[in-house]
């Protein structure tokens, strides 16, 4: 008799470390609070956090961690490259990827013949920066919703990097100021603008330097990259600055001659949430899988069960048994809607 | 119709004015024949579709989407348009070209009764998003991008002239009334491939010449005897077209909109044959009545029996343009004057009265008049000022400096409390500069409480703006986006017009153009001003 899914993976309460907890192999993924042993599935800070005393990882996501969290990287770091099987407890886990960020990773976790993934967060689209997703067959799939509304279908990427360049030509003597997750989107920003031929010195807020370095050492190309801070503000006059999304209401924009600001995020792609921010140019860029990957991603994987955590959870599981699949919302906490 | 959404997107999110034109510009730029004709007719409000309606795109939606999806969909977007532009699933497969605009539009125009839904389904899945979300927000008619008719042509004129074409906005709205969409040959004027269209009488806007403010150094070199006085009255400016019978009347605001069909109480009275210049009003027996009462009936496009009863319009005249077809905006204003007075003591049109001048012997007299602007006594406390006017003075539309001169009366101040800040755009976006401010009611400290009163965003400078900011960013007490809430401490002395009785601000009362005059650091909140005294300043 093979084991149901719910029988030895379950939503975690924060009280006792939170994310998913893996009875079998005695380790949690994802917590929310420091724990013995942890899984991570990528370097976000609402998945990895400090203060775990082992944690298992992509050598790219220690690498994040080690450079965002410092000491709080975990006391014993392992890094576990895709597609290779380790045995923890009871339970053999492979790390294969996501899609998502450099390093991300879909935790496979094998049981008694019960296989559950733990997406963590993914996208099907093109990503320079990283390993594209790949579909694991199982009986339990465990996905994200960020985007989980049909509203959501984020255009091709290249089309809102030229909105950004023709913009730039629109108003030459602006500069346009960029509000991106330091962690992803950024590094995925400048090697789509080098995609597109953009060959000029990019500018980047302080908080973005670190993990640039950390790409280009990973073997990521981003060009010419130079620090906002330091840089003469006439040269970034008709340039292209990269800051944390934070920083657009901050004083630190008005080093910036003319700031014209942009953000790029998948929830650009309503406008009242563009207005909220007062931005003027927004580009829908996401790391997070749109309403179609998600669905398509459910017809590849064709799981067993679905069960959905942090987002519109009901409309996808809606969706999902409409489609004859079995799905439930699995209530985690502490996830949030930032890209 | 790609190019037009991406132009009504980019407006949207473009907060500044000189960057709306600019877009415009660019959009002039790229767009061929018809579309950017009809592009900018749409621009300025001169396109109208009838056939689509919001519950015949509610009804296209439901038979591609799954109802319980749009419900969660539409809770979240908030905005029908937006919602059904997102949602609309492009069937697989399509290799249509989106529409044009012109095809769009000309499409609509067209179409018979029942081809609307299928011809609308046809576009909406060759579009994209935006394209969708363009489509939709043009044929309902609601386009929310903060361009108006003006913004627009001066748009339109900037990028001819930018291109080597010599024109002037005045003349293209002296044009506008007798061409219509797509503006061939407008365009092909300001382009450089064709002559200035001519256009014959058609009823339309003549542009109006407007005055300067009046600064101390034009008081110290005005000469009293070459000048007119009249009051300035508070109401909105409208030039009167009369074709001979009511039906053919045009009442244009200032900007050149028509409104005639929003005050038939006037249009039925126009029934002569001229072109004159003045104010509406809201007049009741022959007494004006504040300007809230006027403001009951503006932005409408149709007006009901109730409103016309209770606010009954009124035009006081001040010049005239043509008598009959002869044009006399060469002659003098105190030639024209005199004819105006002839044809009004012939005509005598009823709800319809002369601007009296108001005689003055020297500058002293007329400061003084302009003090007593606000009594209560002098006309019904209707006016605004002065209006100063050269007795030899053409009537040349735009704003020539010297001709013409207002000379506004003097504000009103309260002292406010700031309550919330807002941070601004371009130049501004880091800075907290737009404020609402309130007044107390009740006793500081004793149950009583700030109540909102007015919002305001300039009248300091950008040394006081760092000061404020900073000041905001120090006594934050709450955040909702982009907005923070204060702990009262900062008081600000309020400048304004005049106020009014309002039932959509929780305060009962609403302030006509408030501005920050100046900053009381020095005073602590809870000596701020009452309610009271405001309500005490409404216009009666």
């Amino acid at each position: 008799m093979i084991p149901a899914p719910d029988s030895w993976i379950t939503p975690c309460p924060p009280e006792r470390g939170g994310g998913l907890w893996v009875e079998p192999g005695g380790f949690h993924v994802d917590p929310t609070r420091s724990v013995d042993r942890a899984v991570i599935t990528h370097g976000h800070s609402d998945h990895a956090r400090p203060g775990h005393a082992h944690v298992l990882a992509t050598s790219g996501t220690l690498a994040i961690m080690r450079a965002r969290l410092g000491d709080g990287a975990g006391l014993s770091q392992q890094p576990l490259p895709y597609h290779q099987p380790i045995r923890i407890g009871e339970v053999t886990v492979t790390l294969v990827p996501a899609g998502h960020v450099l390093g991300s990773a879909q935790v496979v976790m094998e049981w008694r013949g019960s296989r559950v993934v733990a997406s963590g967060d993914y996208k099907r689209r093109f990503d320079p920066t990283c390993d594209p997703f790949e579909p694991v067959p199982c009986d339990a799939f465990i996905t994200e919703a960020t985007f989980g509304l049909p509203v959501f279908r984020h255009p091709p990427v290249e089309g809102e990097i030229a909105r950004l360049l023709h913009t730039l030509s629109v108003f030459p003597e602006r500069t346009i100021v960029v509000g991106c997750y330091a962690l992803g989107k950024c590094q995925r920003l400048i090697a789509e603008l080098r995609r597109a031929g953009y060959d000029q010195p990019l500018y980047l807020h302080g908080a973005h330097l670190p993990l640039c370095a950390l790409y280009q050492e990973q073997g990521v190309e981003l060009g010419d990259l130079r620090p906002a801070t330091v840089a003469d503000a006439s040269s970034m006059r008709g340039g292209i600055v990269l800051a944390p999304p934070s920083a657009m209401a901050d004083k630190w924009l008005r080093r910036m001659p003319d700031p014209l600001p942009a953000y790029a995020s998948g929830w650009m792609r309503v406008r009242a949430r563009a207005r909220q921010h007062g931005i003027e140019l927004p580009l829908i860029v996401s790391d997070h899988a749109d309403w179609d990957e998600l669905c398509q991603t459910v017809k590849d994987v064709a799981p067993g069960e679905l069960w959905v955590t942090h987002g519109s959870e009901e409309a996808l599981v809606h969706w999902a048994t409409t489609q004859g699949v079995k799905a439930k919302p699995l209530h985690l906490v502490g996830f949030g809607e930032e890209e | 119709m790609q190019a037009f959404a991406t132009l009504l997107d980019a407006l949207a999110y473009m907060p500044s004015r000189n960057g709306k034109q600019r877009l415009i510009a660019d959009y002039l730029d790229h767009a061929p024949d018809p579309d950017r004709g009809y592009g900018l007719a749409a621009l300025t409000g001169d396109l109208s579709f009838t056939a689509a309606k919001a519950g015949m795109i509610k009804e296209l939606v439901a038979t591609r989407v799954d109802p319980a999806l749009f419900g969660w969909s539409y809770d979240f977007v908030g905005d029908l348009a937006e919602t059904v532009a997102l949602i609309w699933p492009a069937p697989p497969g399509v290799n249509h070209p989106p529409p044009r605009l012109s095809e769009v539009v000309e499409g609509l125009a067209a179409a018979k009764r029942g081809t609307v839904p299928a011809l609308l389904e046809g576009w909406l899945d060759t579009l994209d998003a935006t394209g969708r979300w363009a489509l939709l927000k043009l044929i309902t008619g609601g386009l929310r991008i903060g361009v108006s008719a003006r913004m627009a042509k001066t748009a339109l004129v900037d990028w001819a002239t930018a291109n080597g074409v010599e024109a002037s906005v005045e003349q293209v709205e002296e044009l506008w009334h007798g061409l219509s969409a797509p503006y061939a040959a407008l365009f092909g004027w300001l382009t450089g491939t064709a002559e200035k269209p001519c256009v014959a009488d058609t009823g339309g806007f003549r542009p109006m010449m407007l005055a300067h403010p009046l600064e101390e150094a034009d008081i110290q070199v005005l000469n009293p005897a070459e000048y007119r006085a009249e009051w300035k009255w508070d109401g909105i400016r409208v030039q009167l077209v009369a074709r001979g019978t009511p039906d053919k009347a045009r009442l244009y605001s200032r900007t050149g909109d028509e409104i005639a069909a929003a005050f038939p109480d006037v249009a039925a009275h126009m029934g002569f044959h001229a072109v004159l210049d003045g104010e509406l009003l809201v007049a009741r027996e022959g007494r004006v009545a504040p300007f809230n009462d006027l403001q009951q009936r503006l932005n409408r496009k149709r007006v009901t029996a109730p409103m016309l009863r209770d606010f009954p319009a009124w035009v006081r005249l001040y010049d005239m343009l043509f008598d009959g077809a002869e044009d006399l905006r060469a002659l003098p204003f105190d030639e024209r004057r005199r004819r105006l007075e002839d044809w009004f003591a012939r005509t005598r049109p009823p709800c319809m009265d002369l601007s009296p001048l108001v005689p003055f012997t020297d500058c002293d007299h007329l400061a003084h008049l302009r003090l007593s602007a606000r009594d209560a006594g002098v006309e019904d406390g209707a006016i605004e000022g002065l209006m100063l006017k050269r007795g030899d003075s053409a009537y040349i539309g735009g704003r020539p400096k010297g001709p013409w001169f207002k000379w506004k009366r003097g504000p009103l101040t309260a002292d406010c409390v700031l309550m919330y800040a807002q941070r601004g755009h371009g130049k501004r976006s880091s800075f907290y500069s737009d404020y609402t401010f309130g007044a107390w009611r009740g006793t500081p400290g004793d149950g009583g409480e700030l109540v909102p009163v007015g919002k305001a965003y300039f009248g300091f400078t950008d040394a006081e703006l760092v000061e404020i900011d900073r000041w905001v960013r120090n006594h934050t007490t709450n955040r909702f986006g982009p907005v923070r809430e204060v702990a009262p401490g900062l008081v600000f002395e309020v400048a304004f017009d005049s106020v009014h009785r309002s039932t959509r601000h929780k305060s009962g009362i609403a302030m006509r153009f408030p501005r920050v005059s100046r900053l009381r650091w020095d005073k602590p909140a809870a000596e701020a001003d009452r309610l009271e005294v405001l309500e005490r300043m409404v216009a009666s």
